[in-house]
């Protein structure tokens, strides 16, 4: 369907070096199915990607002249997956052994749940072939290998049926002996989906010589695992690499962030670096506020830190934020000994005995009532809860008592808040606004 | 003009800027902001941010996209890194272009997920089989954070190696001032096209790189893992294995002076020399002022560039000084590269891995 117009039709894409393969090892068949497949897809090899992963399957790459990507072991489907989201023309082929599905097994399910346009050939002989024929995730439950002596307990991966029921596009079973193999690959290589055709096949280093198998014992093994062969599946989900692009379109061209600098309007009598600390809760826009704090004094010519503190889990526990104001670069953000403190919550409360223990009497504490007990040298001056206007609500709690504080403090002008608040449209920046004028008033 | 934005923040649109056109991580604090921002950025420029399932699909995606044409970034902390580690030994040995950030966070393991700590900066260099050199960039501010990323896609272009952008949770995460029209904007260089009639690789002269090999174009291209000659074909022959792993050595060591990046600010008469980098640079910065403003004296040198170490430029610092204090969030990993230069010479750590900034009166006390 996509065919290019101009190819260098080849008749085979294998070039000239012989396999290394063992005597009857099933990679042979399997690699000329997929140079006559290649050669009826009548491909531009320069425009394949054969993604190889480790193991002998993972020599084969080096006997095609497309292009080539050989990496890690489990993890040619990464790669590949990198390949088609960055030039989804690109027809992607990964090769992978049967120890590939069990040690990238993650990479496989979520490349199926994608559903992205790879075909993916597994050349399943039931072990490891090229490090001494261990067992992988698709041994058969009793065959014999050289880490299953006593035969395999484990019962095999069914690639196909985790694959079809996790988003694949088309997933067929079968051996390396099967005549249609070759126009499978045409199959799964123009359907432009996640294509995983699972080849059984023969490892005669290995698995023959240890559990007597022969061609024919590959259709018993089916039979006793209840295994089906054929084309097992096929549906008609959106390739990701497509829809991606489709889905970016609506982004397409979008202004990109830029600065947005902030031009002062307003004076600080700031001669000093200070050091303000709010504790309060989650959930209590603490964050937030600090933030108009930071930007408030931005506006009045200041400079600005503010390093946020909280639990993991964001919705609950505590909320600090610890702003420092300078005249100055501020070069080191922590604070020991603040300058002020607001403290609207015993779950902030909680976190900052050690700063409320090195403040001096010079330096001021303001405490919604309810925890206005603490233990300090500073001087506490207790916030009414009872003045803050209903209207408010909660969310605006953190902010009023900012407001509150900063007008006593005087380190910028208390109408660079207000601005500060109002600096970028917003759902809040009335309410903000509201709070600050009802401290204020 | 002053603006009041993060390291995170700063990173994203220093990668946009230098060109980066793809994306893949997976969320984990403190790096998410960049994932999440990627995310939201890359499709307004035609370019692809992804997901990935874990750490090792996402550095592998990044890797596979670069092969297929695009210039690519990640962004990762501790435990993430770990898992990078098998694929960055795939970017050294397939020379390919690629920025990962190092948000660092306190370890081992989980360790502090939210707490600051340095204790990666031997782990980027040493993080996967082999000991093949890589570059890394430290910033030690948020408008630093900027600079250095667009130096760390250049430098990936230049030497075609893996190149770390080692931060932390307090730069990346901490809201800060930054003077917009001060952002330092050094060149990025555009990837240069190789010859179709080319082989992929080129290990003579050792020092040379030659430009990637990209799919797609008018030849086949072959990449791969395993040690390989110029055709990328798998090799055990020992000529070819020694001038490919002798490429990948000289290609990097050869060229420090080009990657040399530090800030000296020496005081004339200073016997004291503070050496730092990152966000402990930060604290060093304030300390020098306070102990200037009290009429001492002392000399700081900001590492901005860590690995390779830039030995020349250090030792350039050394004149005069008799005790070097080296200030980081580990137990004195960056101590042992100044050790070894400093020969005669006292070198004093100050360590702090409690999930808090080296304060400047900590800075204050090690002055002789």
């Amino acid at each position: 369907m996509n065919a290019p117009t101009t190819v260098t039709t080849l008749a085979t894409y294998r070039n000239e070096t012989p396999y290394p393969f063992c005597p009857g090892c099933g990679h042979h068949s399997i690699l000329d199915q997929l140079s006559a497949a290649l050669n009826e897809l009548h491909i531009d090899p320069n425009k394949v990607v054969l993604v190889s992963d480790i193991g002998c399957s993972g020599l084969s790459d080096q006997y095609f002249v497309t292009s080539a990507f050989h990496g890690l072991h489990g993890r040619s489907i990464t790669y590949a997956t990198g390949i088609k989201l960055a030039r989804p023309d690109l027809k992607v082929i990964v090769v992978m052994g049967d120890g590939g599905t069990g040690i990238g097994g993650a990479h496989l399910l979520n490349a199926a749940r994608r559903n992205i346009g790879l075909t993916v050939l597994v050349f399943n002989n039931f072990n490891f072939g090229m490090t001494g024929g261990q067992h992988s995730t698709t041994t058969p439950s009793g065959a014999v290998t050289s880490t299953t002596p006593g035969g395999n307990l484990e019962r095999p991966l069914d690639i196909c049926a985790t694959v079809a029921a996790n988003g694949a596009g088309y997933v067929w079973r079968g051996t390396s002996f099967d005549k249609d193999l070759t126009g499978r690959i045409v199959e799964a290589v123009r359907s432009d989906c996640f294509a995983l055709l699972d080849i059984w096949e023969l490892c005669t280093a290995y698995f023959v010589p240890n559990n007597q198998a022969s061609k024919k014992t590959l259709t018993t093994i089916l039979d006793d695992l209840g295994f089906k062969a054929g084309l097992l599946h096929r549906a008609d989900y959106p390739e990701y690499a497509t829809a991606y692009r489709k889905a970016a379109l609506l982004h397409s061209g979008k202004p990109l962030p830029a600065p947005r600098p902030i031009t002062p309007r307003f004076e600080s009598p700031l001669a000093r670096t200070f050091r303000l600390v709010v504790a309060g809760s989650a959930g209590g826009k603490v964050k937030s506020a600090a933030r108009l704090v930071g930007e408030a004094a931005l506006l009045s010519g200041l400079w600005a830190a503010q390093r946020d503190d909280y639990p993991i889990t964001v919705m609950t526990g505590h909320s600090i934020a610890e702003i420092v104001l300078s005249p100055r670069e501020i070069d080191y953000t922590a604070i020991t000994r603040p300058d002020a403190m607001i403290l609207l919550s015993r779950e902030g409360v909680a976190k900052v005995g050690s700063q409320l223990a090195a403040m001096k009497p010079e330096d001021q504490v303001f405490a919604l009532a309810e925890v206005a007990d603490v233990k300090t040298s500073a001087t506490v001056h207790v916030i009414d809860p009872a003045k803050i206007p209903a209207r408010l609500g909660k969310g605006s709690v953190a902010l009023y008592c900012i407001a509150h504080a900063l007008k006593a403090l005087r380190v910028f002008p208390i109408e660079a808040l207000e601005a500060a608040a109002t600096l970028q449209p917003s759902e809040y920046a009335e309410k903000n606004a509201d709070a600050i004028r009802a401290a204020v008033a | 003009m002053r603006e009041f934005t993060d390291g995170s923040t700063a990173i994203v649109r220093g990668a946009l800027d230098a060109g980066c056109t793809f994306f893949a991580g997976y969320p984990i604090t403190p790096a998410s902001p960049i994932l999440m921002q990627m995310m939201g950025e890359l499709p307004k420029i035609d370019g692809v941010a992804v997901q990935g399932e874990d750490e090792i699909a996402s550095i592998g995606m990044c890797i596979g996209a670069t092969l297929a044409g695009a210039r690519a970034m990640t962004a990762t902390s501790g435990p993430g890194l770990s898992l990078y580690s098998e694929n960055i030994g795939l970017a050294i040995i397939g020379e390919v272009p690629l920025v990962i950030v190092d948000v660092q966070r306190l370890g081992p393991a989980t360790g502090g997920a939210t707490t600051v700590g340095q204790g990666d900066v031997q782990f980027v260099r040493w993080g996967t089989a082999g000991g093949y050199p890589i570059i890394a960039l430290a910033p030690s501010s948020v408008s630093e954070c900027y600079s250095l990323t667009r130096r760390a896609f250049d430098l990936a272009e230049r030497f075609r190696c893996p190149v770390f952008l080692l931060t932390d949770k307090e730069l990346n995460m901490t809201t800060t001032t930054v003077e917009v029209d001060e952002y330092d904007k050094p060149g990025v260089r555009a990837r240069a096209a190789l010859p179709s009639t080319e082989l992929p690789y080129r290990y003579v002269p050792a020092a040379d790189v030659p430009p990637l090999a990209q799919y797609g174009g008018p030849g086949a291209v072959r990449f791969t893992g395993s040690t390989h000659d110029e055709r990328a074909l798998i090799t055990k022959a020992p000529a070819k294995v020694a001038q490919l792993n002798e490429h990948l050595r000289a290609k990097i060591e050869d060229n420090a002076g080009e990657i040399e990046l530090v800030v000296k600010d020496l005081q004339q008469g200073a016997t004291t020399l503070f050496v730092s980098y990152g966000v402990t640079a930060g604290g060093m910065r304030d300390a020098v002022a306070q102990v200037r403003a009290l009429g001492g004296t002392v000399s700081a040198l900001t590492v901005q560039s860590v690995w390779p170490v830039p030995e020349r430029a250090i030792r350039e610092t050394f004149a005069g000084i008799t005790r070097i204090v080296v200030a980081e969030l580990n137990h004195g990993q960056y101590r042992r590269e100044i050790e070894r230069l400093a020969q005669g010479i006292e070198v004093v750590g100050l360590h702090r891995v409690d999930g808090e900034l080296i304060a400047p009166e900590s800075f204050m006390e090690t002055v002789r």
